[in-house]
Parts: C-alpha cells; structure tokens; sequence
C-alpha cells in the first residue's frame, strides 16, 4: 500500500509534461464553420480537437452569437475567450485573441474569392449542393489550421487538375470494370 | 424564404447546371428538404430518417462503388449537421482503400470529416496512406498528405514520417507544399518525432516555389516561438525574402487587392517580431525594409491594415529605433485617419464606444481603459466596469473583468472605504467567479490594514467594513464566497469597536447559515466566526448567554454529515465550558496576522518519548524503513521496460532467414529485406532508427503506468489552459494599439451623431475629463504606452525562455530515470538472439513443453507477473495490491534486477525475450486486442 504514493508523485510530474506536449496540438486556427442566414450549418472544419458533443455546442453558441449582432456591426466576436471573425454570410473562423482579426478576415475572403472563381458568382446553393467541393477547395487553402496558399490561381490550378484526372478516372475505371466484368 | 424558393424554383426547373450532375434525385431532395425545413426539430427528424435508410442501405451486400460514394456524402452531411453517423465510419475507411482517385478522394475527405486523430479506425487507414504516399500521381500524393496532416497521430508518426521526408523532394511544388506542412503537424503533435529533421525546413525556406516557401513560414515560425536563438542567422534571408516581397518579385498571382504576397508578409513581419525581439544587431537587419514596408503599406483596404498592423506589433516589439516609433506612432494616427493633435475627440471616441451597441467595442475599450488606469482616474473607470460586468451574462468575460476591477482597485484605491465597497459589488456580482485568491487578500488586508502604523485608520477601516457587511446581510442570495469573507470579518472584528453586541452579532451570522442556502464551507466560517465572539466575551469576562437560534445551530452542525463542521461545534461547546484565561490564550484577540510557528519535530513530546521508552515502549521506525523503498523504483522502472516494447511497428515484416551467417551484423535483422538495393538500405535503416529511438523515450515518458495513459486523453481534449497560458505572451502594447483601430475605425461614425445634441456632448466631455485629467491628452497616454510595452516585450522574451528552461530538465529526468531505449525495442516481436538457430526450431522450443534450464525459470516468473500487470494497466487498479504480498516481493526482485541487467548488456542478450514477448503477444491475443499502450478507454471498456 505505501509504495503506491510515490508512484502518484511521478505520476503528476509525467502528466505534466504530456500536458505540455499535447498543448502544442493547437492550431493557429481552430475551427472554419459556415452557417447560413437561418442558422443551418453549410460546412463545419475542425482543425483543433473537438468531440461531437462540444462541436453541436459550439455551432449553437455561435449562431446565437452571430445572427443577432446587427448588420452595422464589425466582424469580430470574442467568445470564451477565442476571437471568433466572421464575415459575408457567416463564414466564421476562431482564432487565439491575440491573432491578426484582419488578416483572418482577409482569408476569409480569400476563400470566398476563390470560391467565385471556381462556382462563377458562388451562392449559397453551390455550397448546398456541393459542399464536398467546398471541403476540397478548402483543404487547398487551409491545411492543419494555417493558411498553406496564398495564391488563387495556384488553388484553382490545383482544384481543376484533381477535377479533370477524377473525369478521366471515371471514364477510365469504368471501362477497366467493363473489361474486368467481361473477362469474369 | 427568398433564397428557399430560388432552390424549390430552381430544382424544380432542373436547372442544376453542370456541377451538380454527380448527385442522384434522393440526395438533392434530402437537400432540398432539409432546406425547407422549418426548426430544428423537423431537420433532425429528416435526418434522422435518412440515417436509418443509410444504415440500412450501405450494409447491403455488393453497393456499387459510385452509390456508395454518394451513401458515404450523404454521411458526411448527416455528421455536419450534428448526427451520430458512426456506423458508416468503416465504410468510408474502406473507400479510401479504392484505386479510383475520385472514391479515394472522397474516402479521404470522410474520414477526415469523421475521425479524431486517436479513433481506433485511424490504424486502418495508415496502411493506405503510406502506400498512396508513394504512389506516381501526384494528386493521389497529395490527398494522402492532406489526410495526413489530420489523422496521424503521435503513435503513428514514425510509419509515415520517412515517406513524408522524401516527398520534400518531390518534383510537383504542390506536393512539396503539403509535404512542409504535413511536417508541422507532426512537429506539433510530438515535437521529439520530428526534431532531427528542422534542417529540412530551413532548406525549403529557399524553395524556388513561393508556395513552399511561404508554407515553410508557417513551421519556421512555431520553431522561432519555441527557440529564438537557433534561428537568429535566420534574420537577413527572412529580410531578403521580406524585401523581394514588397518589391513585386513574387508572381502576380500572389497579389491580394493590389497587395504584394500580403500574407506572406503578416507571416515573415511575425517572424522577424520575434527573433528582433530585444536583440540589437538583429533588428538593426531589420529597420530598413520595415521603414519600406511602411512607405508602402495603404489604409484603404482591410489587408493594408492588416500589414500595417503587423509592422506596428513588429517595431513595438524589436529592438526600439526612434525613427520606426515615429513612423508607426504616424501609422496609427494614419489608420485613426484623425488628427492626432485633437486628443480631446480620441477621448470622445473612447467614451462613444463605451455606449456603443457593438459589444466587442466596448470590451476592447474596457481593455483600453483598464490599460490606462490611474489613481486619479481609477473610480470612474471601476464603476463602468462593474456596471458593465453587472450588465452582461458571459461568465468567462464576467470572470475576466471582475478579476480586472480586483486588480485596479488594490492598485489604485484612492481610500480604504471605497476599496471596501467596490470589492463589496464585485463580490455581490460576480460572486462565485472571483477567485478565492481575491476573497483571502481582501480578508488579510481588512486584517493588516493598508500596511501604515496608523492603528485608528484601521480600525475604522475595518468598523467601516463590518457596518457595511452587517447591511448588506440583509439582501437575498449572496454568493458563498462573500458570505464566506463577511462571516471571517464579522467574527473577526464584530465586537472590536464595541458599537454591536455581542448577541446582535452571533443572531447574524447564525442568520447567515439559515437565510442563506450556503454550503458547508459557509457554515464552518459562521460557527468560527461565532466561536471567537464568544471566546473575546469570555476573555474579557462578560457572561455569554446563547442564543436559542445559536444553540439549535450547534445542534444540528454537531449532528452534521461533514466532520469539519462536526469538529468545529464541538470545539465550540468545549470552549464555552472553559476558564476565561484558558480561552483568551486559546483564541486570543485581533491576532489572525500573528505567525504561528509550528514545531514540526514535535520537540516538546521528546521528553514523553524518552519516558516511554525507558518504561519498555518499542522506538518509532520511519515509514520508509518499515516498507523497503527500493523495491518502488524497480517496479517503476519495469514498467517502463514493458511498455516501451508496446509500440505499434509500421515496416512489413521481415522474410524470416533460414540460416544467416554468424558474421552477418546485427542490424540485417530488423532491416527490410524486401528491399534489393543495399545502400538506400541503409540510409533508411539509420533514419528510420533515429526516429524510432526517440519513440521509445517519448513513449516511456507519456506511457508508463496505466492510470497516467488514462490522464493523457483527459489532456488532450482539456489540454487548452496549459496552451493559452503559455501563449499569452504578447506584448500588452499590442492589445492596445489594437483597441485604438477599433475604437477609431467607430468614431468616425459616431463623430456625425456627436455633434447633435449639445447637452448629451457636455456630459460626455465631464467623463472625459474624469477618465483621462483635465489637460490629459495624447500626450499623457502615450508615455503609458511605451512604458508598458518594454515591460510586456521583457516579459516575452523571459517567459519562453523560462519555459524552456524547465522542459529540457524534464526530459533530461525523464531520460535518466528511464532505460536507455533498445535499438531492437520497434522491431520486437521475433528478433531472434542467436542468427545461428533457425528461429522457427527456437520457436518451436518455446512453445514446446520441453524448456530450457535457468532462463526460462526466469522468464516464466516474470511473465506470470506480467499477465496482472498488463490487467492492472487497464484496468486502472495499482498493482501494488497483488505484488506487495511479501512472498511475491522477492520474487519481483529478482525478475526487476534482471531484466534491466539483460538489457544494459547486449552481449548477453539483444532484445527483450523472445519467450517473454511470445507470452505477451499470447495475453494480448488472450484479450483480444493489440495492446498499443494509447488507447487505454478501449481496454477498459474490454475488461470492465
């Protein structure tokens, strides 16, 4: 029975330095959510941990937060000690409240920009019907939480390129599953 | 509604176009309704019933591969919008097995939708990363490192972490890209993993790419947080390449809104912040394209803010140069686009914002305020602060302000009587949230007085506090930790001036535990407080009658559950039974600052003792003696041992050699033969050992006893208060520059409303006044700015350097404490011993009932402790209770000093036992799990 303290003792110290590791898996962005006028969510990314629960959470607070703030308002919100920037429609990005708000906006439009170039004149019903298309568009500009791409037409370049195999990939397995069918 | 009807309209003319062809009828209609849906409750029933089909419909034998695309979309939708779509997790990990780029695509995207970084399912899905990894379709490459980035987690870093490397080569700028990130993550998800390879970032920092190069930003800038001075060469190519930038060398296409590369800039400006941070020769790099950078920067557009923003945190934070003040003090009068030498209309803007209906203005100017707080200003400033704080229901902000209000007015209180009331409303607010901290400084201050030896200014302070407390008394629900602070006072000092009986006072606080629903803690701080009136009483020779409400008290508290209380109320009666002199030198009056010196050698029983023992008693044999410390730290250093050979192994396993020759080396063993080329070999033989040995270290550090794998889960979901304290090191400069943009950025609106009515101006020029002093101005707000701003930069370059102090001590513990990790500890399983023996005919032997002599002896010992053992580690309960049977003790002893002396030596024996590891793997096997060591809820779940 005696021995099981000192154990307890090495067992706060370890923790405490895998507290400090795994407090290094943070992402200078958060999370990128997108909820519509009525509040219905259109794309949810989560790039710091977040169980189900806490993301049901968070997408309710946030929606009450954001849909009520008047039109006239800026675009910046904190919440819980986050800063949460937001912007055409309620795209929303949480960031550390000491982060460049406008630089997260500016992204936010970024997006939007490249967006438009690759739905032309992108509307909400693009995203609706399309938000697996969002997601990739997304993974292009955002990776692990950090902007990996500053340029649009790199992204598009990219976004097409993955578009054109998939085609070809398409016609191509479904020819090679004919022949396979035929072969059997 | 508009925006439903142009969906309704436009499904119902089919005029989708060409992007949403891919989709069946069923899915748009899901689409549709949920888009109609009208609350919350009809969406989730839609999507409720659409699970239920799904669940159905993708457990169907033989789904087409496209159908099943769609199936698995439609789960992702389900899971966005909130629902438990787990039941098709496996099927989405399967699609990422498909060889069709389209299918894998969307696999990929599933399972980084679905899946956190420590899902069982993850181990699944490594297998196809690392083969994708390799594939010759850069898109393939690229997907699989997205999917990377997300899902590899600490455990599995090492299975991917060669490939990763090599794609930094990789032909195709995009894969590059993700390579560099894909490379972050993993440092950031276990900084030990990755840290021979920093080097690789430094070389992709000169990509001919700006893509990469702007992505290596990203890592590097984590690195230079973590470790200023390694990087400090660094500083002329970050200003090189910060130069090119801003002189329109990059491609057009990194233009935003007619800005060069912007957010390249914000990242090397964060950069360069950094590492010019107190550091004069490299901000001396630095000044010149900073000064361009200014010249350039434009206000008109959000993004030129942003860059102008980040110069100003930059010069505010690099080695200060006058010229580069002035220019960014120009800056912010630029960005404030008023002139800065009307400071009365910046202290309009300020009061504006504290009425404006935008809550984040008026927190940044709450910010601003508490920045510029003075004693000459400090009541007018508290008062809108807890007037604020009373206005709003965020607890967290609630919290943050009250602790705000705290701190100024122990800072600046301009009189005892107005600290007292103000921490009177900050209490009856915020209540609970206060720190208990505040509560004990509030009352030792109310003891100790405000440190002059002015004994009547303290004992009015505190008559002025009990008068205040006695009234306040009188409201409804106050907080437990006030009620907790005003009992303490009450007791304290409520008969000190002599102006409140004895009676009166005790019949309050026996109000207290009943008026108020208070918790334990409340009541014990009644009954003391009660306790020392009447000791006081009885010290000074009055007769105390109890009170019948008082005396049912002391019944029921010494009937009560908690034997604090208990304790407390019979103490109490004891004490009333007492001699009046016994009781004054038992509680002795106003002494709650007085020192108690504790005896900890318990001196004065020495003579009892001495007596004892000469009348026959047996001496007292101290704790450690009695138990035998040294069996704890080889129980300890067992368990290391064990799990460090838990990790998972990630090579394909090696074609067993039927008879290698004795001169072949060692290292062949763990090798892949299945590779032909020898030299490649081993250069990835020795990488790959660096970073499997620093595995096992990481491991041993993070894993090695049960119940503390079980913390590290808890950790990393909760980990984010370790996190936002370490990162809250910026410079408080920063904050407030950033609240005059928002406060000017307003003011410019309100400046038209301003003027209107006269009256309403007056009356905001007299806060005005108050707030900032009569001729205060720019002039007196500027000095407080620069004076805070060297303080916080010294801050920030103490703190990391601080916490690096720390870490490395650890690990170096951690290290000393732990085994040196066994090259062979990754390849564990079937590394044989001797390369003579055929390792199936050795094999054969273990399992075979004829076992050899000594050594087997030996393992069987220890295997059969190791089956509890590796019970005890998941099931959370000490093993202590099975192996501290004396028996047993010896016995542990002895497999302990062997095992570490078996290792320590590796003529003797390379590699754990093979015996002992074929029994593990049996145990395991047994359980029905691989035991991995990071996943302890799911062992738990196994074995109750």
């Amino acid at each position: 029975m005696v021995r099981l303290y000192p154990n307890r003792c090495q067992l706060v110290g370890s923790a405490f330095i895998s507290g400090f590791l795994i407090s290094l898996v943070r992402s200078f962005i958060h999370f990128v959510i997108l909820i519509s006028r009525q509040g219905k969510v259109r794309l949810t990314k989560w790039y710091s941990p977040y169980q189900q629960k806490e993301r049901s959470t968070v997408i309710r607070e946030l929606s009450g937060l954001i849909l009520t703030r008047g039109p006239k308002l800026c675009n910046f919100v904190e919440w819980k000690g986050f800063k949460v920037v937001y912007a055409s429609l309620y795209f929303c990005i949480c960031i550390d409240p000491d982060d460049n708000e406008l630089e997260i906006l500016e992204i936010i439009h970024h997006f939007v920009e490249i967006l438009d170039r690759y739905f032309g004149s992108v509307c909400e019903l693009d995203l609706i019907f399309n938000f697996h298309k969002a997601y990739y568009i997304l993974d292009e500009i955002l990776i692990a939480g950090e902007l990996q791409e500053s340029s649009k037409k790199t992204v598009a370049r990219l976004i097409a390129a993955q578009d054109s195999l998939v085609e070809t990939a398409k016609e191509e397995t479904g020819s090679i599953s004919n022949m396979i069918s035929q072969a059997m | 509604m508009e925006q439903l009807k142009t969906i309704g309209r436009e499904l119902a003319m089919g005029s989708q176009g060409g992007g949403w062809t891919g989709q069946s009828k069923e899915f748009l209609d899901l689409v549709k309704s949920i888009g109609e849906a009208r609350s919350k409750a009809e969406e989730d029933r839609i999507i409720l019933r659409e699970i239920e089909s799904l669940r159905r419909r993708i457990a169907e034998p033989d789904v087409p591969r496209r159908r099943m695309k769609e199936y698995i979309i439609r789960l992702v939708y389900a899971e966005m919008l909130g629902h438990d779509a787990s039941f098709g997790y496996i099927h989405a990990v399967k699609m990422t097995h498909d060889d069709s780029l389209s299918l894998k695509r969307t696999g990929y995207l599933a399972v980084t939708l679905f899946l956190s970084d420590d899902h069982d399912l993850i181990i699944l899905i490594v297998n196809t990363i690392q083969k994708d990894l390799r594939s010759d379709n850069y898109l393939i490459v690229c997907a699989a490192l997205t999917a990377a980035c997300k899902l590899i987690n600490e455990e599995t870093i090492p299975a991917v972490l060669p490939q990763v490397v090599d794609l930094l080569a990789h032909p195709k700028e995009a894969v590059r890209k993700k390579a560099v990130m894909a490379l972050h993550r993993f440092y950031q998800r276990s900084p030990a993993s990755v840290s021979h390879l920093i080097s690789n970032f430094r070389k992709r920092l000169c990509d001919n790419d700006p893509g990469v190069m702007g992505a290596t930003l990203c890592p590097l800038f984590d690195l230079i947080t973590a470790d200023v001075n390694s990087y400090k060469d660094l500083v002329i190519s970050f200003v090189s390449i910060l130069k090119q930038v801003a002189e329109r060398r990059l491609p057009k296409a990194y233009d935003y809104h007619q800005m060069a590369a912007p957010f390249i800039q914000i990242k090397l400006l964060k950069i360069l912040a950094l590492l010019g941070s107190g550091d004069k020769q490299a901000s001396g790099h630095i000044y010149n394209v900073l000064g361009d950078i200014f010249r350039k920067c434009e206000s008109s557009s959000n993004i030129g803010n942003a860059v102008l923003y980040e110069c100003i945190c930059c010069v505010s934070s690099i080695y200060p140069n006058a010229k580069l003040l002035d220019a960014a003090a120009e800056s912010t009068s630029k960005l404030i686009k008023i002139n800065p030498d009307v400071a009365e209309e910046h202290q309009l803007a300020v009061i504006d914002c504290l009425e404006d209906p935008d809550d984040t203005l008026k927190r940044k100017t709450f910010e601003l305020l508490y920045k510029m707080t003075k004693s000459t200003n400090v009541e007018v400033i508290v008062d809108r602060m807890i007037d604020y704080m009373i206005s709003i229901n965020d607890n967290h902000y609630k919290t943050e302000i009250a602790s705000r209000c705290v701190e100024l007015a122990e800072q600046f209180a301009p009189s005892n009587q107005w600290f007292i009331q103000t921490m009177n409303k900050v209490f009856e607010h915020a209540g609970d949230l206060v720190n208990v901290r505040v509560a004990h400084n509030l009352m030792r201050l109310i003891a100790e007085g405000f440190g002059e030896d002015d004994e009547g200014a303290d004992s009015q302070l505190r008559s002025s506090a009990v008068n205040s407390y006695l009234r306040i008394l009188g409201e409804p629900k106050l907080p437990s930790l006030f009620l907790q602070v005003i009992c303490w006072v009450l007791g304290e000092y409520g008969t000190a001036d002599g102006k409140y009986s004895a009676s009166y006072i005790i019949g309050k606080l026996c109000d207290v535990t009943e008026a108020h629903l208070c918790n334990d803690t409340v009541k014990a701080y009644a009954i003391s407080a009660i306790m020392k009136i009447c000791a006081f009483e009885i010290a000074a020779g009055r007769k105390v009658e109890m009170l019948p409400e008082c005396q049912s008290l002391i019944d029921e508290l010494s009937a009560s559950h908690s034997t604090d209380l208990q304790q407390r109320a019979y103490e109490l009666q004891a004490l009333l039974c007492l001699h009046s002199q016994a009781v004054e030198s038992v509680i002795p009056l106003d002494a709650s600052c007085e020192d108690i010196e504790v005896d900890r050698n318990l001196s004065f029983l020495d003579s009892f003792v001495q007596q004892s023992i000469e009348k026959g008693a047996r001496p007292y044999i101290p704790e450690i003696e009695r138990s035998g410390m040294f069996s704890v730290s080889n129980y300890t250093s067992q368990h290391q041992h064990e799990t460090s050979s838990h990790t998972l192994r990630f090579e394909a396993y090696e074609l067993p050699k039927p008879s290698p020759t004795p001169a072949a080396p060692q290292i062949s063993v763990s090798t892949r033969t299945t590779d032909l080329v020898p030299v490649p070999e081993t250069t990835y033989y020795t990488e790959n050992n660096q970073a499997s040995k620093l595995q096992p270290v990481l491991d041993a550090s993070s894993a090695d006893h049960g119940i503390k794998l079980h913390l590290v889960g808890v950790q990393k979901k909760w980990g984010r208060p370790t996190y936002s304290a370490s990162s809250s090191t910026t410079s408080s400069s920063e904050k407030k520059t950033n609240g005059v943009t928002h406060l000017d950025g307003v003011s410019l609106q309100s400046q038209g409303t301003l003027y209107d009515s006269k009256g309403q101006q007056s009356e905001k020029q007299k806060l005005a006044a108050s707030l900032f002093g009569a001729s205060a101005g720019k002039t007196e707000k500027k000095p407080t700015s620069t004076q805070r701003a060297p303080k916080a930069n010294t801050a920030t370059a103490e703190r990391p350097g601080v916490a690096r102090a720390v870490s490395p001590e650890i690990s170096k513990q951690k290290a000393a404490s732990s085994p040196p990790p066994d090259l062979l500890d990754l390849g564990e399983p079937i590394s044989t011993t001797t390369p003579t023996i055929d390792p199936f005919e050795q094999l054969e032997g273990l399992i075979g009932p004829t076992p050899g002599p000594s050594t087997l002896d030996n393992s069987v010992t220890t295997s059969e402790q190791k089956a509890p053992d590796l019970m005890a580690l998941y099931t959370d309960t000490p093993p202590s209770s099975s192996s501290s049977i004396s028996s047993g003790l010896g016995d542990l002893h002895s497999a302990d000093k062997n095992s570490p002396m078996a290792k320590n030596v590796p003529s003797i024996k390379k590699g754990p036992n093979p015996q002992d590891s074929l029994q593990k793997d049996a145990t395991a096997r047994h359980v029905g799990v691989t035991p991995t060591g990071n996943n302890p809820n799911l062992f738990r779940d196994l074995l109750g």
